[in-house]
C-alpha cells in the first residue's frame, strides 16, 4: 500500500515528508542517516503526513520534528514520552513517534520512558543512542560504557551503563528493535515494522519501542568495526556473526548468552533466535568477547493497550469532536444528590 | 467529646458555650493518655462553659442490647447516638438521616438497626432527659428560588469541568497524579467516563502536565489538578503551553506549604507562583474560586479563556474549598455559555499555513490540530518566530513575542466584568478579598454594617488580569484590608500595580479566618 496526496492518486514520496527547515546536525552525524531511513520509510508504508506527529524532548535527536512536513511537537528534557502519551490517548487515530537521545530518554526521562512502555500507549519509541550527550557537547550519558573519558568524568566514568533493549524488555515493552544508522536497508525493515506493530496487531497490541543506535562520526563506522561487532537476529534463524560466520550465540542451563566459536561447539548448539521467546531479555545482555558486540533483537508480544483501554471505557465518542452518541452531561447527573427546593 | 478531644477543641469554644461530653470516657486512662493531670470536669476549668455530662456510650449499649449486638460493635454506634442528640438539639429533621443510614448500610442488616438504635436513642435522651432548657432552631437560609444540592469544591469544579467541555464541544482529558487535597477530581472525572471524559493517571506530576500539552496540541480541551508540591513539578510543562500557545487548565488546590507541609490544611500561599512560578516572561491568566459551588463556574471560567486565548490558566482553589460543601443551586445548564472554538481548517498565509499567526483581536494564534490536510505544523520551546513559527534567535523577534505574549494575556481584561463590589454609602474601607476568604468578608462586612458602621466589599475571582475598573475601585477609598491566608500575597501585588497602601490581615494555621477576626480588624481601622 502506498500513499497518495489525494488529489490525483500521485504517491507520495520522501519529499513530501521533508519540510522547508535547514538540517543542522553537525556534518557526518548519524541522525542524518536515521532521518532519512525514517522519510524513505513512510511513502512506503502508506501514511499521510497529517496523520503523523513527532514528539521529542530536548537534544541534538530531539531536533528532529522540525525536518519532517509533519504534525510535531519539540518538547521538553525528557518528558516526550509524556507528551506523546497525551497525543496517542486523546487521539488514537493518529500514529505518534517520539523521537529522543540517550539522555533525553534515559536519564532525565528515564521514568517517562518505562511508564510509557509498561502502559502499551499507542506510540513509537525511536531512541537515538550515541552513548553521549551532544548537545551539551559531550558529558557522560546513562548508556556510555565505564571508564569513559568525558569533560564531566575526566578519569573515566564510574557508571555502569543502561542497556536500553533490557530496559524497554524490563519495562514490559510489546515490541523491541535494534538497529544501527549506517544500515539504512535494516533501519527502514525495522521502522516498518515498528509502523506495523499496531496495524498487525491491532487486536490486541498497538505499542512500539524502536531502540536505534547511531554511531557518531567521530567513531568507527559499522564498516570499521567490522563484522565481529554486529550480531544480526533473524527469527528463525541461528544466531551467527563474524567475518566467516565462524562465532555463534549459544544459552548455558541458566539461560544466559554465551558467545563460542561455531566450530567448537557444532553447529547444532547456536541459538536459533525466536523474537517470540521468553529468554529473549538474556541475549539482550549477550556482551563479552569479542569486543562487546551489538545486538539486534526484535521481539514481539502482545497485550492491550492503554489508548484502546481508554477508548473502550469512552466509546461512542469520535476522535475529534465529542459525537451526539455522547450524552451531554445533564441536570439529572447533577441531581445525583439529595435535592430540594426554594420556592 | 472525650477527653482528647476536649484537649484538642476546647479553645475553639467561647466563654459561654455548650458542651457535650460522653462522661463515660472520663476515666483515668483517656485523661491519662490525653494529658490530663486532673478531670477538667471536677477541677473546675470548664466553669465558663455549659458542660453536659452525657453517658453516650452505655446509653447507646443499653439501647443497641435488644438487637444482640455485643458491647464492643454497640460502641462503635455511638456517634450516631450523639448525631441523634443534635438534631433535637438543632431541631434538625432525621428523615434524611434515617434515609442516608438505611442506603449506607444496607448491605450489614446488624450495622443498620444498630445505628437506627443509637440515633433514636440519642433524640429520645434530649426530649427527656430535662438537661436542656429548650432546642434551637436554626431557621433556613434566605436563598434565592431554585432547585439545590450540597455540593463539595471538588466536585463542583469536576462537573464545571466535563460541562466546559460539553459547551467547547471538545473531548474533556484529565491527567493528574494522586495528591491531597486535589485527588477527588480524579476520582470523580474518572466515574464521568461515559460524558467522553478521558483521565490518566500519570507516573507522576510532570508527566500529568506533559501529557495534558500533548492531549491539547491533539484538539482536546486539556485539564491537569494537583496542590502545590504537583504545581512546583509542573512548572516546566506550563511554561512549555505558554510558549506553544495551548489550550490548558492547571487546577491548584491550595494546601499549607512549603514543601509538604501541612497537606491537609488550607491556605492561599499560591497566588506568587501562578503569577510568577515559571522560568523566563510567562504570563498567564489566574482564576479563583469562592465557594464550594462557585468552583462549577470558576472551572468554567478558566476553559473559556484557555481555550479562546491559547494559553495555559490556573485555577486556584484551596483545601477548604475543596472539602467544605454548601448548598448549591443546581444549574441550567442550557443557558450557559458557547465557548467553542474553531480550529484552522485552511492555509492562512497563501498556501502555507502559519501557526503563529495571530487573530488582531484576541491575539490567540490558529489551533490546527492533527489530522487536518494542509496545515501540517511543527511547534516548539525554542522562540519561534511571529507569524511563521519557526525557530528564530532573532534578539528583535523575541522582545516582540515577549511583549506580544503579555499582551495577549493582558487584553483579557478587555472580556472579563469588572469589580464585584458591594459598596455602601459612606463607606472609608474597601475589604478586598480573592478565592476562600470571599465567605468570611461577606460575614465580617454584614457584622460590621450591623453595628452601624459603613464598610465596602469588592471581592476578585480573575487574579490576572485584574478586573479593568480594580485601579479606579481602590482608589475610591481612604482605607483598603485585604485578608488572606498567607503573608500578604495580593496586597504586594495590588500594591505594585496600584500605589494604594493596601493593608494585610493574614493567617498561616492551616485553618480559615473567623469572622470575628476579619470584623475586629475593620473595625480597629475604620478608628484609626
Amino acid at each position: 500500500m502506498t500513499a497518495t496526496n489525494g488529489d490525483g492518486g500521485v504517491q507520495l514520496a520522501r519529499k513530501d515528508f521533508q519540510s522547508d527547515q535547514e538540517v543542522r546536525w553537525c556534518p557526518g552525524c548519524g541522525d542524518y542517516g536515521i532521518l532519512a531511513a525514517i522519510q524513505f520509510m513512510l511513502p512506503e508504508v502508506g501514511v499521510r503526513p497529517e496523520e503523523l506527529v513527532f514528539v521529542s524532548g530536548i537534544g541534538c535527536a530531539a531536533r528532529l520534528p522540525y525536518y519532517m512536513n509533519t504534525y510535531g511537537v519539540h518538547g521538553i528534557h525528557g518528558r516526550a514520552p509524556a507528551i506523546a502519551t497525551g497525543v496517542a490517548i486523546a487521539r488514537p487515530d493518529l500514529h505518534v513517534w517520539v523521537i529522543g537521545g540517550d539522555g533525553d530518554m534515559l536519564s532525565i526521562g528515564g521514568n517517562h520512558l518505562i511508564h510509557a512502555l509498561r502502559r502499551n500507549v499507542n506510540i513509537k519509541i525511536l531512541m537515538f543512542n550515541n552513548q553521549i550527550y551532544g548537545l551539551t557537547k559531550g558529558q557522560y550519558s546513562p548508556t556510555s560504557e565505564v571508564g569513559k573519558v568525558t569533560k564531566s568524568t575526566p578519569f573515566g566514568s564510574l557508571d555502569q551503563p543502561f542497556n536500553p533493549v533490557s530496559v524497554a524488555l524490563g519495562a514490559e515493552a510489546t515490541f523491541v528493535a535494534r538497529t544501527h544508522d549506517m544500515d539504512r536497508k535494516h533501519m527502514i525493515e525495522v521502522f516498518k515494522r515498528a509502523h506495523a506493530h499496531r496495524v498487525r496487531r491491532s487486536s490486541r497490541s498497538t505499542r512500539t519501542a524502536t531502540c536505534s543506535t547511531t554511531a557518531r562520526s567521530t567513531r568507527s563506522s559499522t564498516r570499521t568495526l567490522g563484522r565481529n561487532m554486529l550480531i544480526e537476529l533473524r527469527h528463525g534463524e541461528p544466531v551467527r556473526f563474524g567475518a566467516e560466520r565462524e562465532l555463534g550465540v549459544v544459552l548455558n542451563e541458566l539461560g544466559e548468552a554465551k558467545i563460542v566459536r561455531v566450530d567448537e561447539v557444532g553447529e547444532d548448539a547456536i541459538l536459533v533466535h525466536d523474537e517470540r521467546a521468553p529468554t529473549r531479555r538474556s541475549r539482550s545482555r549477550c556482551r563479552g568477547s569479542p569486543a562487546s558486540p551489538r545486538c539486534r533483537p526484535r521481539s514481539g508480544c502482545s497485550g492491550p493497550s492503554n489508548g484502546r483501554r481508554t477508548r473502550a471505557r469512552c466509546s461512542g465518542r469520535s476522535p475529534r469532536r465529542p459525537s451526539s452518541a455522547v450524552p451531554a452531561i445533564s441536570t439529572r447527573c447533577l441531581r445525583s444528590a439529595p435535592t430540594w427546593t426554594v420556592a | 467529646m472525650n477527653p482528647a478531644a476536649l484537649k484538642a477543641n476546647l479553645r475553639d469554644m467561647p466563654p459561654g458555650s455548650t458542651l457535650l461530653v460522653n462522661v463515660d470516657t472520663f476515666d483515668q486512662r483517656n485523661l491519662d493518655k490525653a494529658g490530663y493531670t486532673s478531670n477538667p470536669l471536677t477541677d473546675g476549668s470548664l466553669a465558663n462553659h455549659r458542660v453536659f455530662e452525657v453517658p453516650m456510650t452505655s446509653i447507646t449499649v443499653e439501647a443497641t442490647k435488644p438487637l444482640g449486638v455485643k458491647p464492643r460493635d454497640a460502641e462503635r454506634s455511638k456517634n450516631f447516638f450523639a448525631l441523634g442528640l443534635l438534631c433535637w438539639m438543632y431541631t434538625r429533621p432525621v428523615e434524611p438521616l434515617l434515609d442516608w443510614i438505611k442506603r449506607r448500610f444496607a448491605n450489614r442488616p446488624e450495622v443498620l438497626e444498630a445505628n437506627l438504635a443509637a440515633l433514636r436513642a440519642g433524640l429520645n435522651f434530649g426530649e427527656t432527659a430535662e438537661l436542656f432548657d429548650h432546642p434551637y432552631e436554626v431557621r433556613p437560609a434566605q436563598l434565592p428560588p431554585g432547585t439545590y444540592r450540597n455540593i463539595t469544591g471538588n466536585l463542583a469544579l469536576s462537573y464545571g469541568l466535563v460541562a466546559a467541555a460539553q459547551k467547547a464541544k471538545l473531548p474533556l482529558f484529565y491527567a493528574s497524579y494522586p495528591i491531597t487535597p486535589a485527588s477527588d477530581i480524579l476520582h470523580e472525572l474518572a466515574r464521568l467516563k461515559h460524558f467522553g471524559v478521558k483521565t490518566l493517571q500519570a507516573e507522576d506530576e510532570i508527566a500529568a502536565a506533559g501529557a495534558a500539552v500533548g492531549a491539547a496540541f491533539a484538539g482536546s480541551l486539556a485539564v491537569t489538578a494537583t496542590s502545590g508540591p504537583g504545581v512546583d513539578l509542573k512548572a516546566e510543562a506550563i511554561g512549555l503551553a505558554v510558549s506553544l500557545e495551548l489550550p490548558l487548565v492547571l487546577v491548584d488546590v491550595q494546601r499549607g506549604g512549603p514543601s509538604t507541609g501541612l497537606p491537609t490544611k488550607t491556605e492561599q500561599a499560591d497566588l506568587l507562583l501562578a503569577m510568577y512560578g515559571r522560568h523566563g516572561e510567562a504570563p498567564l491568566p489566574v482564576v479563583a474560586a469562592r465557594s464550594p459551588g462557585h468552583c462549577f463556574d470558576a472551572a468554567f471560567e478558566a476553559a473559556r479563556l484557555a481555550l479562546k486565548y491559547r494559553t495555559p490558566v490556573v485555577l486556584l482553589s484551596d483545601g477548604y474549598l475543596a472539602n467544605g460543601a454548601e448548598p448549591w443551586p443546581i444549574p441550567d445548564l442550557d443557558a450557559l455559555a458557547d465557548i467553542s472554538v474553531e480550529f484552522a481548517t485552511e492555509p492562512n498565509h497563501g498556501d502555507e499555513f502559519w501557526p503563529y499567526l495571530r487573530d488582531p483581536e484576541t491575539l490567540a494564534r490558529p489551533w490546527a490540530i492533527p489530522g487536518t490536510p494542509r496545515l501540517m505544523h511543527r511547534v516548539g520551546g525554542i522562540e519561534k518566530e511571529d507569524g511563521t513559527g519557526n525557530v528564530s534567535y532573532e534578539p528583535e523577534n523575541h522582545e516582540k513575542m515577549t511583549r506580544l505574549r503579555a499582551a495577549k494575556i493582558a487584553g483579557i481584561a478587555r472580556d472579563i466584568p469588572g469589580v464585584e463590589l458591594d459598596d455602601q454609602e459612606g463607606a472609608e474601607l474597601l475589604l478586598l478579598t480573592w478565592g476562600g476568604t470571599w465567605g468570611v468578608g461577606t460575614a465580617a462586612t454584614r457584622r460590621v454594617r450591623a453595628r452601624g458602621k459603613p464598610v465596602a466589599h469588592a471581592h476578585l475571582v480573575h487574579l490576572n488580569p485584574f478586573p479593568p475598573d480594580l485601579g479606579d475601585v481602590l482608589a475610591r477609598y481612604p482605607k483598603v484590608l485585604v485578608p488572606e491566608l498567607n503573608l500578604g500575597q495580593l496586597s504586594r501585588l495590588v500594591r505594585a500595580e496600584y500605589l494604594v497602601d493596601a493593608r494585610s490581615l493574614t493567617k498561616v494555621q492551616g485553618v480559615p479566618f473567623r469572622a470575628a477576626e476579619v470584623e475586629a480588624k475593620i473595625l480597629e481601622m475604620i478608628e484609626q
